[in-house]
């Protein structure tokens, strides 16, 4: 779906150093997301792949190099307006409102909008997707399963009707036959037409359903390609596939 | 047991605690959302308490007033009043708190404290040190005996009357307002979790000052209606104020709205029975130890949550 000759990526990050106080959390990240895709950033704990996450969404803005999205360099913009720029995420350990009932979550996935009429749509969408959601919309937050809290994690962050949807370990603490359902979910998201950017410890499920890849090692992209070339290669099958 | 003496002291602790429910409300919603406790919210009580009385000697009244100058006159002061409070509450988050952010949680606790005297003496030299006389621009009438002719020694005056009709509304107000409105959830989702607020695309920062000025606003109506109610105060008259406030916030677990409204009517009524039974030298022994029983087998307050769920 090249439009014209010189090709914008929806999001690039060029030369990314991060740090966490002292700590130099990312050592020069270059990655690229294209629209309409699913990309993938695997790695083990503490690779850096949180921190990446953080680091597009303005939560953390990097000490050198640059975040661009859309042709416009995002590095310094407050996270509150990266989302009204179409960025929006389902954050590590889901971060739901424990105290807000599931509804209310949801409406808060929609804090930039002005459009009731859009917004409701996105509303049944989500309780489309997670007719669980809805079973339970008058619910606090804090009493959902885990499973439960990451479909709200998720439909939250499809409420600001994002561009790029950032999902950050989605599969964390699931049980195998939720982890299926999650990652049909996000394969069914993306047909729909939002661009994402994963996160997975589980790389395996992540390879599966994403079209390119990148493996991070300490705060480095060591490998990148096509998610089917990096399920195959040698090293990624060591490292996180489990295979001696 | 006098049964009527007993209603007489629960007016009275009813009427004081209005009061006390709202000055408490601004330190439960500031503390729901930065874990700090602005100590210099008492001081925010007597500004509204001063503020009003220099507006209204302005102005040049003779009182007591009648009751269309009640609605016309004392209602848009009142809303000065507030709008005043409410501003300086968000410059004190300005200057003493905000530049403290990401530091240590000790750090605004003590410049709260700073804020506070530096609050109290600002007082001082606007005010002077004595016993300040607040009008009595709404006229204090025996509702009961007077008006209706009830023989009774309950007393129920047209000052406490006014004390209700200004508070229950407000605390009403604030709490459809924070269930109900967009600002309202977003102050909740950031009280929850600050930074999964910001990733929703909640300018947090002005979350929080909005809620400096609506807990300053809420203190600042507060000050006004003591003064019209109990016609004196001082420039310290923040700090007990304060104190009980504040003890009624943790009593109903601070953080919790409901609660600071529970804490500050349970506050004013054992205040109220104290000196009914004691002297009244022992109403604080008799508060404190009262918030201290319930701290050790509540240590959330009342109504407050398991601190647990914030990690």
């Amino acid at each position: 779906m090249a439009h014209n000759g010189t090709r914008e990526h929806m999001l690039e990050l060029r030369n990314v150093h991060s740090y966490y106080g002292a700590i130099h959390a990312l050592k020069g990240i270059s990655l690229t997301v294209d629209r309409g895709e699913i990309v993938t950033l695997i790695g083990s704990n503490g690779a850096g792949k949180t921190t990446t996450i953080r680091t597009i969404s303005g939560i953390l803005h990097p000490r050198e190099g640059q975040v661009i999205l859309e042709g416009r360099d995002i590095s310094r913009t407050p996270a509150y307006d990266i989302v009204k720029l179409g960025v929006a995420q389902s954050p590590e350990g889901r971060r739901i409102f424990p105290r807000l009932t599931v509804l209310e979550n949801l409406e808060m996935g929609a804090y930039t909008r002005n459009d009731p009429q859009g917004i409701a749509e996105d509303l049944e969408r989500v309780f489309e997707l997670f007719p669980r959601l809805k079973e339970r919309r008058n619910q606090q937050g804090g009493t959902l399963s885990g499973g439960e809290q990451q479909m709200l994690a998720i439909g939250r962050a499809l409420m600001a009707r994002p561009k790029l949807l950032l999902l950050d370990e989605p599969s964390m603490g699931l049980a195998p036959v939720l982890v299926e359902t999650i990652f049909e979910t996000i394969v069914e998201i993306n047909e729909q037409g939002t661009t994402i950017l994963l996160v997975e410890q589980n790389a395996l499920m992540a390879l599966e359903v994403a079209h390119r890849g990148y493996v991070l090692q300490t705060g480095q992209i060591v490998l990148e390609g096509a998610a089917k070339d990096l399920a195959a290669s040698e090293m990624v099958r060591k490292a996180y596939l489990g295979e001696e | 047991m006098n049964v009527e003496l007993l209603v007489n002291q629960l007016v009275i602790g009813i009427t004081i605690g209005s009061y006390l429910a709202l000055i408490a409300l601004g330190y439960t919603m500031v503390y729901g959302i930065l874990e700090l406790i602005n100590f210099a919210h008492g001081d925010i009580f007597a500004f509204g308490f001063l503020f009003s009385l220099t507006v209204l000697q302005f102005l040049n009244l003779e009182y007591p007033l009648s009751v269309p100058q009640i609605i016309s006159i004392l209602g848009p002061v009142m809303v000065l009043t507030m709008l005043a409070a409410g501003l300086l509450n968000v410059f004190i988050d300005r200057v003493a708190y905000r530049p403290l952010r990401n530091a240590p949680r000790l750090a605004p606790l003590i410049t709260a404290v700073g804020a506070s005297f530096a609050l109290e003496n600002l007082f001082a030299i606007w005010k002077g040190p004595s016993q300040i006389f607040y009008p009595p621009y709404v006229p204090r009438v025996d509702i009961l005996r007077e008006w209706l002719g009830i023989d009774t020694i309950i007393g129920f005056s047209t000052t406490d009357l006014m004390l209700l009709i200004v508070t229950i509304p407000l605390m009403i107000l604030l709490s459809v307002f924070v269930r109900r409105t967009k600002l309202g959830k977003a102050m909740r989702a950031t009280a929850q979790d600050r930074e999964a607020a910001a990733m929703m695309g909640i300018n947090v920062e002005r979350v929080i000052m909005s809620t400096f000025f609506i807990g300053g606003a809420l203190a600042g109506a507060a000050g006004m209606v003591f003064g019209l109610y109990l016609n004196t105060g001082r420039y310290l008259m923040g700090f007990e104020a304060g104190l009980m406030a504040f003890t009624a916030a943790v009593l109903g677990g601070i953080g919790n709205i409901a609660g600071a409204v529970l804490g500050g009517y349970f506050i004013g009524i054992f205040k109220a029975l104290s000196d009914l039974y004691l002297p009244s030298e022992w109403t604080r022994a008799v508060v404190f130890a009262i918030l201290v029983l319930v701290l050790v087998f509540r240590p959330a307050g009342l109504l407050g949550q398991a601190t647990q769920e914030k990690v």
